[in-house]
């Protein structure tokens, strides 16, 4: 019985008049929790009713506490008939599961029914009592933290990083059987939103079994993906990266200046840890450089990572490895032997990350995908998922062979995604291949060595862009010179990667979002024909999407993308690709040469003239993009640069893997051809339509800037003002004579009208900048497309901020005093609780923008602490009085892992919710755009109420991962479902840590007093 | 190819002050673009047309939704569908109860009923404001009063408490409220040169000294549920006092007291006024128009008359006579003050409190 789970429902409001003879509602509400059932009295003729119940409890298992979910019902209690429900709660009660996450759940939560809507709130109070249990042959694994961020999380340090980590888990879509005839749609919109909560509860405990086992204690960078395979059942899926996570404070180690309250040091195992002795020590290296001076030390032996896939994934023999030791020095040879060792020994050397640790990226070789189509059968045995993990485990064989031709051990920046049209079903891979340092994937990792070694590495980051394979063994033909930062290494003319930028890059001028759209037809055909089809269209889509970026990515001037994701989406009768990214300068890589149009029939003097005008107008636009993106790399003479390998010039090559059945699977390499001009060839159609969409491309208004990764290089002094928004767009297409231009034409243009939609929408807060801008397209029937962007829009000072610490202090000392008299609404435990956690780096902003100069943003450089002792009671007193007639408090979202101007202090707990929404009365609640509008605000306030609840201020690494809308104007219905994910947290702006800490340090409760401000 | 549906939502609620106001304003969608793009927005922005109206649209649509919540306006401090920055939410509040003089001016005094509201065509046509704006004001004029109706206590501070008002707009709407409550006549053409602020202003004085809750000693309520003929404390002008105004009819009934008290005030204003003698000569005829309204307020019928009387009665054939506001203002506080030396009138207090307002709601309307 390790588990008690308390429950009390306060008070209910603004509920819907259920009894139209009084205007009035007799509610009461009904507490599940497994098969156990509570209810509270019926509260009589109110709309605000105040239950005052008893503690509720429930004696479970923690096996069942990660499972199921809490289920609260609120209903019309009706004497002569049945009682009607009003609408349901459901709350994941993990985030109490963990000993430092938050203690306790209370607030006021959106009463939520799948035909209605929200219809009133209500005030729950949950609590649980978790007794020790020490059975090593558990199923569950409470305790181990889960985290969306795709970086080590701010208040953490990563002491070991373990690797992949996934599980799926199948079963039979409620919404598919056949009882589904006779019940209601609300009571099967249930059924399937419970499934997917208990079923994603399954996911996440497995999950967690696994991580224990590696002995891990989190998993970052968590994915779950839901995939709605209709007629043939419903996949939860989930990837993460396992790690061993330190609370920053708690380590005396990390950096001398960091206070560490001694109490906090109780906490740091938080799990139970067999072997205490881990992170003790292990053989240190002093390394000088990094490339090269690798001491050939033991082979680290570690026991490998166990995984319940019974299938045999031996790496394929001849793949990569035999290309190790060949040629390139035997620095490399060493290095890649001992990353090797270290990694070998995983079935999947993937990270779900897309940051990392400094020192912990050495070289990335480039991006590496596979797409496999698979035809859907029905899942017979739902607790044998063994087809689907078969699938997965196929293309990471493939990933892990590409990376391997790359002559990367690993994969970072590691993401997979399906695309599910009928019975076809394209699943994709991808990440980006790299050789790491194995330092952080072993056990005796020394501590503190990594801070040591960062000042006296490779001049000013370079060491990334070095290329790992061997320059004469090269996997694809590419075109090498030496490094333009250290003129040791060679580096490629351009680099793709699907991670961010890493934080010691150093880039010049500011990126920008580029984007990729492909429409290509497709006849309408079953089962195994389709899949053939798709497969055959498959490589030359992700042919096209390549060039286009290529092209794209010169026209801007620069010479690499960071953030890569190439969506392909399968309809009946079209696929669709979208690749987005974000385009920098790197210092490290070529200046990338221009655009240059060939034509083939060069006596016809018209031609020839519209040739050259092309040719002008491109040449334009590059000068213009320089000037906009402020590109302008210092000259280099030509002859310190390496003459370039001979080659001859190509445009692209295409590695086809043919595996049986009718799946595909593609490599992509990433040589365009020489540096100085990139040719086009406009006879063809298909380069003159490249053309044309290259100089369709608007860019964003002045004053507007935009990317796809966590930051913008380039800028780094955002202001605290964001604005994260969903918007969402579906387009009929006229079918009459529908051709690819045509198609590409009207994607492309609904994507760019979205863009300057959003900038219009978002003009009043100039200067900004879209970060994360993440764009999904689907095609939910014959003649509709539906993209869907998420982004977040960030304010930066125009002007260098050259604030002085005195007028900060004074701005601060302003707001604190108003401060005062705002609201406070999380409950007095959870703000003493965490303060212990704080360390604080308030320093952060000035350094930023000292440093801003060089274009690196100081995120990571800075590490100031300031001391943090705990708060007077006294003190804390005086800020929590005003919380009484508190409105309701201000939750920030965000798609980034950080808010700017503010410091996470607390990571609360995973945020993943389900939502179904559905109408018969399409037209009275204003159509398809008032459903949705209505439903996804809708989604937020629940999202931001269950953040409330545990004591959070934001959610931060925010997604929206699914949203499917399918509608029937002619029966005046439709349907939504909305999956989103996040982290909840608590932040401190940084400018009150200033002010506050000197005398008395700061209350974690504060940040919601900031509800003045303008919130997000 | 078209837009089947597009949505913009942000985590904290987009409003666009400008779109607001051409939403109040009663704009179709499309109206509100052309008005939009007229404004020269696409010229500094380098919108599209299409941008324009895909960003209308959206603003239309949440504030549609948000209108249920202005309803009740505490409501929308509580919900959690949309995260408004608390100035935000003031300001939407305020601008969704703001109403036209235009309109207000046709209303006012008018019984809030389904019968009006069918004249809202004609009110539209006649002020320009558009049916859809005339329509909310309407409902806006109906909802407050009838929340705040049957309540004790001020009435500009019950409207403020439940619909969050600024002070200034609470105070009109209190005017509204009195006007909507006794139906004055305020749409004669004769009473058309008063501004709704002029009426408002009178309206806050009668309610701060003609209702029963101007006494300060408020009448003892029991149980205000079961004695619900207990008149409400600022909405109804004090029926007793209304009575008692009867007793001033001697002021002009008895001729000795009038003579005497039209000598006191030629007394006194003699040499002061430029239209002494015009002044001497109607002397009678206005003192009586002023007593008589007095006595008359108990009829319901005369009550909705006051303006137009005190119009007919005072300020038409002052204004006929060509006196000054100063002349006025010297003649009424002269006229006031002289009923204290009439030793034999015994109803000084019930006179002031009378004069005290009657006097100030004179000076005000007195302009052309």
């Amino acid at each position: 019985m390790p588990g008690k789970l308390k429950v009390k429902i306060v008070a209910g409001r603004h509920l819907p008049v259920m009894d139209r003879a009084s205007d009035l509602t007799d509610a009461f509400v009904e507490v599940k929790f497994g098969n156990t059932t509570f209810k509270t009295d019926v509260y009589h003729k109110s709309l605000n009713p105040q239950w005052n119940s008893e503690w509720f409890k429930f004696e479970v298992d923690d096996e069942d506490l990660q499972d199921e979910p809490l289920q609260i019902t609120v209903l019309d209690h009706d004497t002569y008939s049945a009682n009607d429900a009003i609408g349901k709660v459901y709350i994941d009660i993990d985030p109490l599961l963990y000993s430092e996450a938050a203690t306790v759940i209370s607030g006021w939560f959106p009463i939520y029914d799948t035909i209605h809507g929200i219809r009133g709130e209500i005030n729950v109070v949950v609590k649980v009592d978790l007794f020790n249990d020490l059975n090593r042959f558990r199923q569950s694994s409470c305790g181990v933290k889960f985290f969306c961020t795709t970086s080590i999380p701010k208040c953490y340090r990563a002491v070991i990083i373990h690797g992949f980590v996934e599980e799926l888990v199948v079963n039979e879509d409620p919404e598919y059987q056949w009882i589904d005839r006779i019940r209601t749609p609300r009571a099967s919109n249930e059924a399937r939103q419970r499934l997917i909560s208990l079923m994603s509860g399954e996911l996440q405990r497995k999950i967690g079994l696994k991580v224990l086992e590696m002995r891990g204690n989190a998993v970052v960078g968590y994915l779950q993906c839901f995939d709605l395979e209709g007629e043939s059942g419903l996949v939860v899926r989930a990837i993460g990266t396992a790690c061993t996570l330190d609370k920053l404070s708690s380590t005396a180690a990390f950096l001398p200046a960091c206070n560490s309250p001694s109490k906090e040091m109780k906490e740091i195992p938080f799990n139970e840890d067999p072997n205490p002795n881990t992170h003790s020590s292990g053989p240190s290296t002093p390394l000088k450089n990094q490339t090269y001076s690798f001491s050939p030390s033991k082979s680290y032996s570690r026991q490998s990572s166990s995984s319940d896939t019974d299938l045999s994934l031996t790496p394929k023999t001849g793949m990569g490895s035999g290309s190790a030791g060949k040629e390139g020095g035997p620095f490399k040879a060493l290095l890649r032997q001992q990353t090797q060792s270290a990694l070998e020994q995983r079935e999947f050397p993937f990270f779900t990350l897309t940051a990392f640790p400094p020192g912990f990226l050495v070289h990335v070789g480039g991006v590496v995908s596979a797409r496999s189509v698979k035809l859907l059968d029905r899942i017979h045995n739902p607790d044998e998922p063994e087809t689907r993990d078969a699938w997965w485990a196929e293309i990471r064989q493939e990933i892990k062979s590409h990376a391997k031709a790359l002559g990367c051990h690993a994969v970072v920046g590691y993401s997979e995604s399906t695309s599910i049209c009928e019975e076809v079903c394209i699943l994709s891979a991808s990440g980006t291949a790299a050789v790491l340092n194995p330092r952080f994937l072993q056990d005796g990792t020394v501590e503190g060595c990594l801070e040591q070694r960062q000042e006296e590495n490779l001049p000013a980051g370079c060491g990334f862009c070095h290329i790992p394979y061997d320059e004469l063994n090269m996997p694809f033909p590419a075109h090498l010179t030496y490094c333009y930062s250290c003129r040791k290494q060679k580096v490629p003319d351009v680099l793709f990667t699907t991670i961010d930028l890493p934080t010691d890059a150093t880039v010049i001028g500011k990126g920008c979002l580029i984007q990729a759209r492909l429409c290509r037809l497709k006849k309408k055909a079953q089962a195994e024909a389709n899949a053939t089809a798709i497969s055959n269209l498959l490589p030359f889509m992700e042919y096209e999407v390549h060039t286009q970026l290529m092209n794209k990515l010169k026209l801007k001037g620069m010479n690499a993308l960071f953030g890569l994701r190439i969506q392909i989406t399968v309809g009946e009768n079209m696929l669709m690709g979208l690749a987005s990214a974000t385009g920098v300068y790197l210092t490290a890589l070529p200046t990338p040469g221009g655009i240059q149009i060939a034509g083939k029939t060069p006596n016809d003097g018209s031609y020839e003239q519209h040739i050259s005008h092309m040719q002008k107008k491109i040449n334009d636009t590059i000068a213009k993009n320089k000037e906009l993106y402020e590109i302008n790399p210092p000259e280099i003479p030509e002859e310190i640069i390496g003459s370039p390998i001979p080659e001859p010039r190509q445009r692209s090559r295409l590695l086809r893997s043919q595996s049986e059945s009718s799946d595909e699977v593609i490599e992509l390499d990433l040589s365009h051809g020489k540096k100085d001009a990139f040719v086009l060839e406009i006879d063809d159609t298909d380069a003159m339509e490249d053309v044309h969409s290259l100089l369709t491309d608007v860019p964003p208004p002045s004053g507007f800037y935009s990317c796809n990764t966590e930051i913008m290089p380039g800028i780094n002094n955002w202001t605290s003002e964001i604005q994260m928004f969903t918007s969402v767009r579906v387009s009929r297409l006229s079918n009459i004579n529908l051709t690819n231009q045509t198609l590409n034409k009207n994607f492309n243009d609904l994507c760019e009208n979205l863009l300057k939609s959003l900038y219009f929408k978002l003009r009043s807060m100039i200067p900004c900048c879209l970060c994360h801008v993440n764009f999904t397209v689907s095609l939910p029937e014959d003649e509709l497309i539906q993209v869907t962007v998420t982004a977040v829009a960030i304010t930066f000072d125009k002007h260098q901020a050259v604030q002085t610490t005195k007028t900060h202090v004074e701005k601060s000392l302003q707001r604190a005093s108003t401060d005062n008299e705002e609201l406070l609404q999380f409950p007095l435990e959870l703000c003493t609780d965490s303060l212990a956690s704080h360390t604080f780096s308030p320093a952060k902003e000035h350094l930023e923008s000292a440093s801003s100069n060089s274009g690196i943003p100081a995120a990571q450089r800075a590490v100031s602490v300031e001391k943090a002792s705990p708060l007077t009671e006294g003190h804390f007193r005086q800020r929590s009085a005003p919380c009484a007639n508190s409105t309701v408090g201000v939750v920030k979202m965000t798609p980034l892992s950080f808010i700017p101007g503010a410091k996470i202090t607390k990571y609360l707990g995973i945020i993943n919710m389900f939502f179904i929404r559905e109408t018969t009365s399409l037209r009275e609640e204003g159509g398809v755009s008032g459903f949705l509008h209505a439903f996804i605000a809708e989604v937020f306030a629940m999202v931001r109420a269950h953040v409330a609840a545990l004591g959070g201020n934001a959610v931060v690494s925010y997604i929206m991962k699914q949203c499917v809308f399918m509608e029937n104007p002619n029966k005046n219905q439709a349907q939504c479902l909305i999956n989103v994910s996040g982290d909840a947290v608590i932040f401190v702006r940084e400018s009150e840590l200033e002010i506050i800490s000197p005398q008395q340090p700061v209350a974690s409760c504060q940040p919601a007093c900031s509800g003045g401000e303008i919130a997000t | 190819m078209t837009n089947e549906l597009d949505i913009f939502v942000g985590n904290t609620t987009l409003i666009d002050e400008d779109v607001y106001r051409l939403w109040l304003d009663g704009y179709s969608v499309n109206d509100a673009v052309g008005l939009r793009v007229r404004s020269g927005i696409l010229e500094q922005t380098g919108a599209t047309a299409g941008v324009l109206q895909s960003d209308t649209m959206d603003h239309y649509r949440t504030f549609h939704m948000l209108e249920r919540l202005l309803h009740t306006p505490p409501k929308l401090l509580h919900q959690l569908v949309f995260q408004i920055p608390p100035s935000r939410q003031a300001l939407l509040i305020e601008r969704y109860y703001t109403f036209d003089e235009a309109f207000v001016r046709e209303v006012l005094g008018k019984k809030l009923s389904k019968g009006t509201k069918k004249d809202l065509d004609d009110i539209s046509t006649k002020t320009g404001v558009t049916l859809k704006s005339c329509r909310r004001q309407f409902d806006n004029f109906k909802r407050v009063f009838k929340v705040v109706e049957e309540m004790r206590g001020s009435l500009a501070g019950n409207i403020q408490q439940h619909f969050l008002l600024s002070d200034r707009l609470a105070r009109d709407y209190a005017a509204v409220v009195f006007f909507a409550n006794n139906r004055f006549e305020t749409g004669k053409k004769k009473l058309q040169y008063l501004t709704f602020g002029d009426l408002a202003f009178c309206a806050e004085l009668m309610i701060q000294n003609w209702t029963p809750g101007a006494v300060g000693e408020a009448p003892p309520f029991p149980s205000p549920s079961l004695d619900s003929q207990v008149d409400d404390m600022d909405v109804d002008l004090d029926k007793e006092f209304l009575q008692d105004l009867k007793e001033l009819k001697v002021l002009v009934a008895d001729k000795d007291l009038l003579d005497l008290h039209k000598s006191l005030v030629c007394t006194a204003l003699r040499g002061k006024l430029s239209i002494f003698p015009e002044m001497e000569a109607n002397f009678k005829n206005l003192s009586r128009g002023l007593v008589n309204i007095a006595s008359k307020l108990t009829h319901t019928k005369d009550v909705r008359d006051l303006f137009v009387d005190l119009v007919e009665k005072f300020i038409e054939p002052c204004r006929s006579d060509r006196w000054l506001l100063n002349d006025v203002r010297l003649f009424l506080n002269q006229y006031s003050a002289s009923v204290h030396s009439l030793d034999g009138f015994r109803h000084q207090a019930l006179w002031d409190r009378y004069m005290v307002t009657l006097r100030s709601c004179l000076l005000r309307m007195y302009h052309d």
